[in-house]
C-alpha cells in the first residue's frame, strides 16, 4: 500500500518529515495514517502551523475488542477548503494514556473528555479531564465493547427472543426497584457525596483573583439550570460571579445522555435511521442526510437525481425551520416573551406540515434511506412547497427582519456581546453560523460539496464582528439563501426513480470506514462509521455541532454580564438532544 | 437609537393583531378554514377539540394488522409471521409466535400471537415499509391516551387487527396502488 500512485501530497510530506513515527493505514477500506503517540503533538503542530490544517473537525475512539487495541481517530481540515487528513493513534486497552491535543486545538477539550468518559482513555496534559456526560461515580466506560449494562439482553439487534418464538420482556419488571441503574461495587448511598459538583466548584473557585484591590469583593458561584427556561432544555452553566460580572463559567451537560452511539452500534444500519432523527430533534432531515451519505460512501452507491433533489429540498426546508425558531427563541432569551418566537413558529409549522405529508411525521421524519428516499413527493405537495417558498416565506422573513433587526433593544443587547474572533472560532472547532459570524466563510456545501450543492447557485453568508448580533444576521441571511436554493430545486427537479436498487432491510456494508459531513443548521454534522462487514456498525460516532460549539461558551461569556450568558447560549443555538446524545 | 426601530416593530404586531379581525369580518365565508394554512393571515391557531387539522395520508402512529373478514365472520390476517417487521424494528417492540400445525408440530403460515409494546414503539413506520405482504400498516388514530401504563400498553393481536376497509379509508392512494400491484402479482398464477 505504500506504493500508492496518487498519494496525497500532504501525506508524502508528512512521511518525509516524520519517517520514523508515521505509516500509512494498510487495512483495506481504511484511510489515513497511523502515528506513534509519542510524536502525535509534533505531527499535529507541523500540520497546523506548516500545512494549514487549522480545523480539528472531530476526535473519537474505536474499540478493537477482542484485540488489545484502542484507536484514537483525528479528522483534520483546512478552513480554506480541501480534503481530509485522518490520523490515528493506537494504544492498548488497559490504562491507556495518550498526549492531549487540547493545547493545540482547544476545540478538542470536550471531545477528549467524552473519550475519557466513554472509553477510559486518559489524555496527558488536558486542562480539565473529568467525565463529560456521565456522573463521576459511574462504573466503567460504556462504549467499550465488553461493557454490559444491567439486564443486558444481546450484543446486537435483532434480538433472538422476538421471533419465531416471541417473548418480549419489560426490563423494569425484572428489577425489584423498577429501574436499571448500575452502581459500582461497595457503593453506599448514605456516605456518597457526588464529586462531580465539588470538582466543578473547585475549578471555578481556583479562578478567583487573589488580589481584589482596596475593598473586599465577594465571589459567588451560581448555577443556571439544569431546569431553567433559558437553557433550551436540561443544561447547566456553573458560573463564578463578581457582582454581575462572569469570571469563569463551566457548562455541565449529560442530563439527556442515552448513549446514542452504543445504541447505534447495536442497531443494524437501517435501524439507526430513525434514531438519528432524535438527536437534533429540530432538524431531523439534516441528521438523516448526514447518516445516509456516510453509509453510502461505504456502500459506494449514489442516489438517483430525483432523490438528490428531494434530499436537498428537505434539508433546506429544515434549515429554514430551524433558523426561524432559533431567531424567535433568541428573542425569548432577551426577554421579548413569545411574540417573536410565535411568529417564527407559524412559519415553522407550515414547513412541518410539508414534512408530515412527505415523510409521515412532523419532527421524527425518518425519510432517507441508503440510495434514495422512502417515498416520492406528490404533485400537490410540490405545489404547496412552491407556494410557500415563492409567496409566503420571503414576505414573512422580511417581516421578521423589519420587526427585529433595527430594534434598539435587540441591538443594545446583542451588539458586541459574546465576541469570538476568527482565530478563536477556528481553534475552538466552532462551525455553522458561529464560525461564519466570526468572518470565516466556511460552509461545507461550498468547500466540500456533497449531493448536488455544487450545481446550485447560492452564496456563503458571513459577517465579521463575531458577536451575537452577527450570528442573528447570518441566520437571517442563510434563510434567504435557502429560499434561493429551494426555488432552483423546485424548478429543476426531474422525474424518475427515487431509489437506487431496492430498499433492503439488511444492508450488506463492506468493511471499512467513512467520515461523512453535512452542513446542518447548527454547523458541521459529521458521522464516522466503521463497518466490519457485519449487519451492525462496529463504530458509529456523531460529531455533534451543538456540543462542540458549546466548547467556546466559556470563552464567549467570561468578562461579560451574567444576563448576557443567556443571550450567548441562545445565539449558540444548542439542542440538548444533540449535545448529550 | 431614536426608538424608530421599536415603533416599526410594534407596528408589525399591531398589523398582525388587526389582520385577524380583518380576515374574519371581510374575508368572507371560509376565512376561518384558512387558519393554520399557507393562506392564513392574522390568527394562526385553531381551537383543538372543536376543530382539528386535516391529517395527510402519510401520517403515521402505531402499526396495525390488516385483515379481511371471512364468510363466518372470522378474521383472515394477511400476516404470515415471516418475522421481517420484528427483525427490522429499531426498538424491538414487536414479538411474534409462529403458528404451528397442531398435528405435526411444524410451523405453518400465520402468526399464533403478535404483540406490539406501544410504549416502546416510536412510530417510525419501518415495519410497514418493509412488510412484503402489506400486512402491517401505520394507523392514523392519534388519540391513544390512557390512564395506566404497563400491561395495557402491550397490544395483543386482536387489538392490533383492523379491517382492510379501514385501511382503504385512511390511505386511499396507497391502497389503490398496492391493490393493483397485488392483482398484477396474482394474475400469472391463474
Amino acid at each position: 500500500m505504500t506504493e500508492q500512485p496518487n498519494l496525497d501530497p500532504t501525506f508524502a510530506d508528512l512521511l518525509t518529515e516524520f519517517p520514523q513515527s508515521l505509516e500509512l493505514e494498510t487495512r483495506p477500506g481504511f484511510v489515513g495514517m497511523v502515528v506513534l503517540s509519542s510524536t502525535l503533538i509534533d505531527v499535529m503542530s507541523y500540520l497546523r502551523d506548516k500545512k494549514g490544517y487549522d480545523y480539528l473537525s472531530s476526535v473519537t475512539a474505536v474499540d478493537d475488542f477482542p484485540e488489545d487495541k484502542l484507536e484514537i481517530v483525528y479528522h483534520l481540515f483546512k478552513t480554506t477548503g480541501g480534503g481530509i487528513i485522518e490520523l490515528k493513534v493506537f494504544t492498548q486497552r488497559d490504562e491507556p494514556v495518550i498526549p492531549s491535543v487540547t493545547p493545540l486545538y482547544p476545540g478538542a477539550e470536550f471531545q477528549e473528555r467524552e473519550i475519557w468518559d466513554l472509553y477510559g482513555v486518559k489524555f496527558a496534559g488536558h486542562p480539565d479531564l473529568r467525565r463529560l456526560l456521565l456522573w463521576e461515580g459511574f462504573d466503567g466506560h460504556p462504549l467499550r465493547k465488553d461493557w454490559k449494562e444491567p439486564f443486558f439482553e444481546e450484543d446486537v439487534k435483532p434480538y433472538k427472543s422476538r421471533w419465531p418464538e416471541g417473548k418480549g420482556v419489560r426490563i423494569e419488571n425484572l428489577n425489584p426497584y423498577h429501574d436499571n441503574v448500575q452502581y459500582p461495587r461497595n457503593f453506599d448511598p448514605n456516605s456518597y457525596e457526588p464529586d462531580a459538583d465539588r470538582s466543578v466548584y473547585k475549578l471555578l473557585e481556583s479562578k478567583i483573583p487573589a488580589d481584589t484591590g482596596d475593598f473586599k469583593v465577594d465571589h459567588l458561584v451560581v448555577n443556571i439550570g439544569p431546569q431553567h427556561p433559558s437553557t433550551h432544555g436540561v443544561f447547566r452553566m456553573a458560573a463564578l460571579l463578581e457582582g454581575e460580572k462572569v469570571l469563569a463559567l463551566k457548562p455541565v451537560i449529560g442530563y439527556l445522555h442515552r448513549n446514542h452511539e452504543k445504541i447505534g452500534e447495536r442497531n443494524t444500519f437501517v435501524q439507526n435511521m430513525p434514531f438519528t432523527d432524535r438527536m437534533d430533534y429540530l432538524s431531523s432531515m439534516s441528521n438523516n442526510f448526514g447518516y445516509a451519505i456516510t453509509v453510502e460512501k461505504l456502500l459506494g452507491i449514489k442516489p438517483p437525481e430525483r432523490a438528490e433533489y428531494l434530499r436537498v429540498m428537505m434539508a433546506e426546508l429544515t434549515r429554514i425551520a430551524s433558523h426561524t425558531m432559533s431567531i424567535g427563541f433568541l428573542l425569548n432569551d432577551l426577554g421579548a416573551f413569545f411574540t417573536p418566537s410565535l411568529y417564527a413558529l407559524e412559519e415553522r409549522e407550515l414547513i412541518l406540515d410539508i414534512f408530515e405529508s412527505v415523510a409521515g411525521s412532523r419532527m421524527m421524519c425518518n425519510y432517507f434511506r441508503f440510495g434514495g428516499v422512502v417515498r416520492d413527493i406528490s404533485e400537490d405537495t410540490l405545489k404547496r412547497i412552491k407556494k410557500l417558498v415563492e409567496d409566503r416565506l420571503p414576505k414573512k422573513i422580511d417581516d421578521l427582519d423589519h420587526y427585529l433587526t433595527d430594534n434598539e433593544i435587540v441591538r443594545v443587547r446583542c451588539e458586541g456581546i459574546g465576541v469570538l474572533t476568527a482565530e478563536e472560532a477556528i481553534a475552538y472547532s466552532s462551525s455553522g453560523p458561529i464560525l461564519r459570524a466570526s468572518g470565516v466563510p466556511y460552509d461545507i456545501r461550498k468547500v466540500d460539496p456533497y449531493s448536488i450543492y455544487d450545481r446550485l447557485d447560492f452564496d456563503v453568508c458571513y459577517r465579521t464582528h463575531g458577536d451575537v448580533y452577527d450570528r442573528y444576521l447570518v441566520r437571517l441571511d442563510e434563510i434567504r439563501q435557502s429560499l434561493r436554493i429551494l426555488k432552483q430545486t423546485i424548478d429543476q427537479i426531474p422525474e424518475g426513480p427515487i431509489m437506487t436498487g431496492k430498499s433492503q432491510y439488511l444492508v450488506k456494508v463492506p468493511a471499512g470506514e467513512a467520515y461523512g459531513r453535512v452542513e446542518g443548521p447548527r454547523g458541521e454534522l459529521g458521522f464516522y462509521v466503521v463497518s466490519d462487514g457485519k449487519p451492525n456498525p462496529k463504530r458509529y460516532h456523531v460529531r455533534a455541532p451543538s456540543m462542540i460549539n458549546t466548547t467556546s461558551l466559556e470563552k464567549m461569556c467570561v468578562g461579560g454580564k451574567i444576563a448576557d450568558a443567556v443571550t450567548i447560549l441562545g445565539a449558540v443555538d444548542v439542542v440538548l438532544g444533540e449535545v448529550d446524545r | 437609537m431614536n426608538g424608530l426601530g421599536l415603533v416599526k416593530g410594534l407596528a408589525l404586531t399591531f398589523k398582525h393583531f388587526f389582520s385577524t379581525y380583518v380576515a374574519d369580518i371581510f374575508g368572507g365565508k371560509g376565512s376561518k378554514g384558512r387558519r393554520g394554512t399557507i393562506d392564513a393571515d392574522g390568527l394562526f391557531t385553531i381551537q383543538y377539540p372543536e376543530e382539528s387539522v386535516v391529517i395527510p395520508e402519510e401520517f403515521r402512529v402505531i402499526p396495525f394488522l390488516v385483515y379481511t373478514l371471512g364468510e363466518n365472520g372470522q378474521r383472515n390476517y394477511r400476516c404470515t409471521a415471516c418475522g421481517i417487521c420484528s427483525k427490522v424494528c429499531p426498538t424491538q417492540c414487536i414479538w411474534i409466535t409462529r403458528m404451528k400445525d397442531p398435528e405435526t408440530g411444524r410451523p405453518i403460515t400465520g402468526s399464533q400471537e403478535f404483540y406490539i409494546d406501544v410504549d416502546k414503539c416510536m412510530n417510525c413506520g419501518t415495519c410497514a415499509e418493509f412488510c412484503p405482504f402489506d400486512a402491517i400498516k401505520m394507523d392514523h388514530d392519534y388519540r391513544i391516551a390512557t390512564y395506566t401504563r404497563g400491561e395495557t400498553h402491550i397490544y395483543p393481536k386482536h387489538q392490533l387487527g383492523k379491517p382492510l376497509e379501514y385501511y382503504a379509508k385512511i390511505r386511499p392512494m396507497n391502497y389503490t396502488v398496492e391493490e393493483a400491484e397485488r392483482a398484477a402479482k396474482a394474475q400469472p398464477r391463474q
